[in-house]
């Protein structure tokens, strides 16, 4: 008997058995812990904040880093404008708000600013996805991947989970030039471990299969695994789940491999559908490998209050939604 | 702070019209871009680059230079002629002006001329970026100063007055900023299209240290920014008070030379204009 119930991708990147278990934790929570070990690893690097200290989770920085802390209060073009001219001298400053008011006020200074202008500023946008949950609408941001994948120049990363994005966090803050590292505020499953290797630009592949693709972004990686699991019981359909962390820029290799492999693909994410992360390896496939493609994310519409999971479900993300995609997806490949 | 001497006053004199000569040459061969304000504040930027700013045209990249922003984006061709004729590239260049592959983007890029300090056009994100930089040699104890000239009509951007705010929060006393007052927009007067006074109130009640002189008196500007320069503990500003169009008498005071350049003819004229203008500078030396 095996010790573990991971197949050999899985092992390889030293990811939790998260079959028997996993611990639930906010991705917010590793971006504050990166943080601080960025601020340590880099007196230049600065955290700025535009009053959300505890719920970007920037207040341990605050505790660990004074000196290195910066509050400009509630005023998020400013917030990029002025980390903008910090960088512009030699800082690294993170700039850090919910991702509906920082890209979603500041876009045009963003691309101004950081991108046009090259300058090395970090944006974390905070409470990104419907599972925002309670606040409603105003506060989901469900179309920033789309408005900062499209900027000229600029890394859009989206962790799947805690540990991840920690490493996401340390691994930009080396990384010369402006990003974007998007995560969100519920409990979400721990699936990787710090043995698990993270470089911006290169995919993962969670889980091996040829029968479907499912490629996926931020804390719905550990549903698509869900899913994939519940597919090969069910249906004996075997799907390879490839965590596509960084939206920009996309490794496409990875993705070509994937539908080369599986003939068929399911994209997973928590934002709208169009122009999101799923987009962008349609754009992909349909120059290079053109295969059946189904899409999972928010049709089209805007969040509301709720409970997170509940709204998950609603918005058809859930496990049993990501299964039924790859059932069409596999069904339109075999036809 | 250097004296003033009469000889060196009428340089700057010379050179402002230097610079607008180059403003007038650069905008006909462009065929586009703005003429009111370029010319309305060519004494600012001969101050600066003449004699207010540390700097190194040989070095663009010194890391103890001034900063010098300009928010106003629109503006660039002052900016240009003034780094040209103070050694920064060949004058011939500036008729590379808003033309496909030149570093004299119609709006400054700092990726393409990396000594304009920063990308500017849209307005109301100048300020807010010198504010960082201020903050930044601040941080580090440096000791350079950060200028950011400004329009009057951006002031009716919001993110201006956050980084009014902020400037002021941090006690920014090694940043200037410089606003052309020239009353002029794009739809006419900035007082009918969005007023702007009691503006030097405004600052001062955001805790900045306020300054007004003529913008288009180089001495009274210099003595001004040196005085400004000065305060301890406070950001500052000065209002400078300028003509538009100044120095070609067609255009001066007239709210349609915003955006447009001259034709070849009028470009003439404004020549004609500006080479007696020198003779009598150089007369009454």
């Amino acid at each position: 008997m095996p010790s573990t119930t991971l197949d050999a991708a899985a092992q390889a990147m030293r990811l939790i058995d998260y079959r028997t278990g996993v611990e639930l934790v906010p991705t917010r929570n590793g971006f504050g812990e990166g943080l601080i070990e960025a601020g340590t690893r880099d007196r230049n690097v600065l955290a700025i904040c535009a009053d959300l200290a505890e719920s970007t989770r920037m207040e341990g920085f605050k505790k660990a880093h004074p000196a290195q802390y910066l509050e400009i209060g509630v005023a998020e073009q400013m917030l990029v404008a002025l980390a903008g001219g910090l960088a512009a001298v030699g800082k690294i400053p993170w700039i850090a708000s919910y991702a509906m008011f920082n890209p979603g006020r500041s876009w045009e200074q963003v691309r101004t600013i950081m991108a046009l202008n090259d300058t090395n500023v970090k944006i974390a946008g905070a409470h990104a996805g419907v599972s925002v949950g309670p606040d409603g609408a105003t506060h989901q941001a469900i179309e920033d991947i789309a408005i900062m994948r499209v900027i000229p120049h600029m890394t859009v990363v989206v962790p799947c989970d805690a540990v991840q994005t920690k490493a996401a966090t340390l691994a930009l803050s080396k990384r010369v030039g402006p990003a974007y590292l998007r995560f969100a505020r519920e409990k979400s499953a721990i699936v990787t471990t710090d043995a698990t290797p993270f470089e911006i630009g290169k995919a993962q592949v969670f889980r091996e299969g040829s029968d479907v693709a499912i490629v996926a972004c931020g804390i719905l990686v550990y549903n698509a695994l869900m899913a994939a699991d519940l597919l090969a019981r069910e249906h004996g359909i075997e799907c390879r789940v490839v965590n596509n962390h960084t939206v920009k820029p996309m490794d496409e290799a990875a993705i070509v491999d994937a539908a080369q492999t599986c003939g068929a693909v399911v994209t997973v994410e928590e934002h709208q559908k169009h122009a999101g992360m799923g987009s962008r390896v349609a754009e992909i496939l349909a120059q290079r490998h053109p295969v059946p493609i189904e899409f999972i994310g928010v049709e089209d519409r805007f969040g509301q209050s709720g409970e997170p999971t509940e709204l998950i479900e609603y918005y058809g993300m859930g496990t049993r939604a990501i299964a039924d995609a790859a059932l069409r997806a596999h069904q339109r490949k075999t036809k | 702070m250097q004296t003033l001497s009469p000889e060196r006053l009428t340089e700057l004199r010379v050179k402002a019209n230097d610079v607008r000569a180059g403003i007038i040459r650069s905008l006909v061969a462009a065929g586009s871009g703005h003429s009111a304000g370029p010319l309305d504040m060519a004494d600012v930027f001969t101050a600066l680059y003449g004699h207010l700013m540390a700097h190194r045209p040989d070095q663009p990249d010194w890391p103890d230079r001034d900063r010098l922003l300009l928010s106003c984006g629109h503006i660039a061709p002052v900016r240009y002629s003034a780094m040209a004729n103070f050694g920064y590239f060949p004058v011939e260049e500036l008729l590379t002006l808003r033309k496909f592959g030149t570093r004299l983007q119609g709006h400054p890029e700092r990726v393409t001329l990396p000594s304009v300090e920063t990308t500017s056009g849209p307005l109301g994100e100048g300020l807010a970026q010198g504010t960082g930089m201020a903050l930044g040699a601040k941080l580090d104890g440096k000791a350079f100063h950060v200028w950011v000239v400004t329009s009057d009509a951006e002031h009716q951007c919001g993110l201006h007055w956050e980084a009014v705010m902020t400037a002021a929060k941090f006690g920014l006393d090694n940043l200037t900023a410089i606003v052309d007052r020239n009353f002029i927009q794009i739809d006419g007067s900035t007082e009918d299209v969005m007023p702007l006074e009691p503006l030097a109130e405004k600052y001062r009640a955001f805790n900045w240290d306020v300054f007004t002189c003529d913008g288009n008196d180089i001495a009274a500007f210099i003595a001004t920014a040196e005085q400004a320069r000065a305060t301890r503990g406070k950001p500052q500003v000065i209002i400078a008070n300028t003509v538009p169009g100044k120095g070609v008498s067609y255009m001066e005071g007239d709210y349609t030379w915003h955006g447009k350049p001259p034709n070849r003819e009028q470009a003439d004229r404004a020549l004609a204009e500006l080479h007696a203008e020198r003779e009598r500078i150089l007369a009454h030396a």
